[in-house]
């Protein structure tokens, strides 16, 4: 009876193997699909000088990036960029103290071109005194149909390290022992290229973002009502630990008659914490004279308040995750731009075969819709301060050349 | 033949396709030729790499959204 049951058992397959009629069309696709389109940056350096003024925060600090092909088909990228931060801004005034500190990042990265397909693969290093933050980033660009599409997958994968920074018995800054929190970031990216006509092409881009770990600002504090002084109390943010997001964007460029360029940008983002976010950009780009060229844009920028996030909660441990940040608080906001590239030429320099100086200035508005100034509470009362707003004023001068 | 090898043979079919698309058809309908106004500088998404990587950094450490915009950062600088 058992040799029967047995024998009744159901019969496993065997591992499938491949047909050589499918072999065959696999191995051609492998074959022929580096065969196609691709190209390597330019080989150039940049030197910038960057300036960012707003809500009683400076940041200003120099960026260099130099990228050199080395042979027909490898190109490499390093870089590096700095923030040196004075800040005083509302969030600090109400829960921290004024600081200065550095931000300094490096990065490095390399361009394979194989038959067309283009390879890259990249690093980023980035550190200051409470926060170090490692990122890897890989993509594939093929090209097809005639060099007319460009399809780029990516892959992203970043490591933090979040500390807190406290004054010790002699009044030095330093880390918080007891506190050491870390967050994960991966990001999947999707992108494709169309050339649409001789004077129109389209980009469509699609990111998904995952994000795990201390995600929250530990200077920042939420507040909540409380009877006496100023109405209010303040307490530690708690936020999810994990957080997904999506991303999708349009982006069209379209060169105009008299040899300018109009851009027109659109992106959608929503994640799991209930931000809806859109971003609407316009660009407009045009030579005078032979040497000079101009852009002038236009940027606004709308998002709807995350799940747990409140101005002012109506108590101590009123929901599981609570936070006060303002970049989840609901706003809009604005951006006015203009920029003025010259082209110049450097005596004694043959080698190099361009060279431009550019400015570029910025002017942001952000209207917060239920982000409160807290530090007119005792004169308006808890939850009737006005709301807050922040102008900033942001500048680049940086020079180019390319060899 | 089972489902799984009908199903290999017309994944394979379909992949092959897809490549080989790239290689034979369709004809390009705007030639190599007639991409001078596409070569030009200012038709370009990410003229200034610098420039355009510092103010999407500014935006990003400022707003909730973030992505599709290929840049790569790290670090914080926000507070």
């Amino acid at each position: 009876m058992q040799l029967s049951g047995a024998a009744r058992a159901p019969r496993v397959p065997a591992a499938p193997t491949l047909s050589p009629f499918a072999r065959t069309l696999l191995a051609l696709a492998v074959i022929t699909a580096p065969a196609l389109g691709g190209v390597l940056p330019e080989d150039r350096a940049d030197v910038m000088w960057h300036y960012y003024n707003g809500g009683d925060i400076t940041v200003e600090g120099p960026e260099v990036l130099v990228r050199k092909k080395v042979g027909d088909s490898l190109s490499f990228t390093a870089g590096y960029y700095e923030d040196m931060i004075s800040s005083a801004s509302i969030d600090v005034k109400l829960s921290a103290s004024p600081y200065h500190e550095v931000r300094k990042q490096e990065n490095g990265g390399i361009d394979y071109l194989h038959g067309n397909t283009t390879y890259s693969a990249g690093y980023i290093h980035s550190r200051e005194p409470d926060y170090i933050a490692d990122t890897t980033y890989y993509s594939i660009s093929q090209s097809m149909f005639g060099d007319l599409t460009t399809v780029t997958m990516g892959y992203r994968r970043g490591w933090d390290q979040i500390f807190r920074d406290i004054k010790d018995p002699d009044g030095q800054i330093v880390n918080d022992p007891t506190f050491h929190q870390r967050a994960d970031h991966r990001g999947y990216s999707l992108s494709l290229s169309q050339i649409l006509t001789r004077n129109a092409i389209i980009n469509l881009n699609y990111e998904l973002l995952t994000d795990q770990g201390y995600l929250a600002n530990p200077y920042r504090k939420i507040r909540y009502l409380s009877p006496g002084g100023l109405g209010f109390t303040l307490a530690d943010q708690v936020y999810p630990n994990t957080r997904t997001s999506n991303a999708a964007s349009i982006q069209w460029k379209y060169y105009l008659p008299w040899k300018a360029a109009l851009t027109a940008q659109y992106r959608f983002f929503h994640d799991t914490w209930d931000i809806t976010a859109n971003t609407v950009e316009l660009d407009y780009t045009f030579p005078i004279y032979k040497r000079w060229l101009f852009d002038t844009s236009v940027r606004y920028y709308q998002q709807t308040h995350a799940s747990f996030y409140s101005d002012l909660f109506p108590r101590a441990d009123y929901q599981n995750f609570m936070a006060r940040d303002r970049e989840l608080a609901a706003f809009h906001s604005y951006d006015v731009g203009a920029g003025a590239s010259y082209q110049f030429h450097v005596p004694g320099a043959p080698w190099i075969s361009k060279s431009t100086a550019n400015i570029r200035y910025d002017h942001l508005l952000i209207d917060y819709s239920d982000f409160r100034d807290a530090l007119l509470a005792a004169e308006y009362g808890a939850g009737n301060e006005p709301l807050y707003r922040l102008n900033a004023n942001i500048m680049e001068i940086f020079v180019s050349i390319w060899y | 033949m089972s489902t799984v090898q009908r199903l290999t043979r017309v994944m394979s079919a379909a992949l092959a396709l897809a490549v080989l698309a790239g290689c034979a058809a369709p004809t390009p309908w705007v030639k190599p030729y007639e991409r001078e106004h596409l070569a030009d500088p200012i038709m370009s998404f990410n003229r200034d790499p610098v420039a355009n990587s510092y103010v999407d950094h500014v935006f990003e450490t400022r707003e909730g959204a973030h992505g599709a915009t290929g840049a790569v950062g790290g670090g914080c600088g926000c507070n």
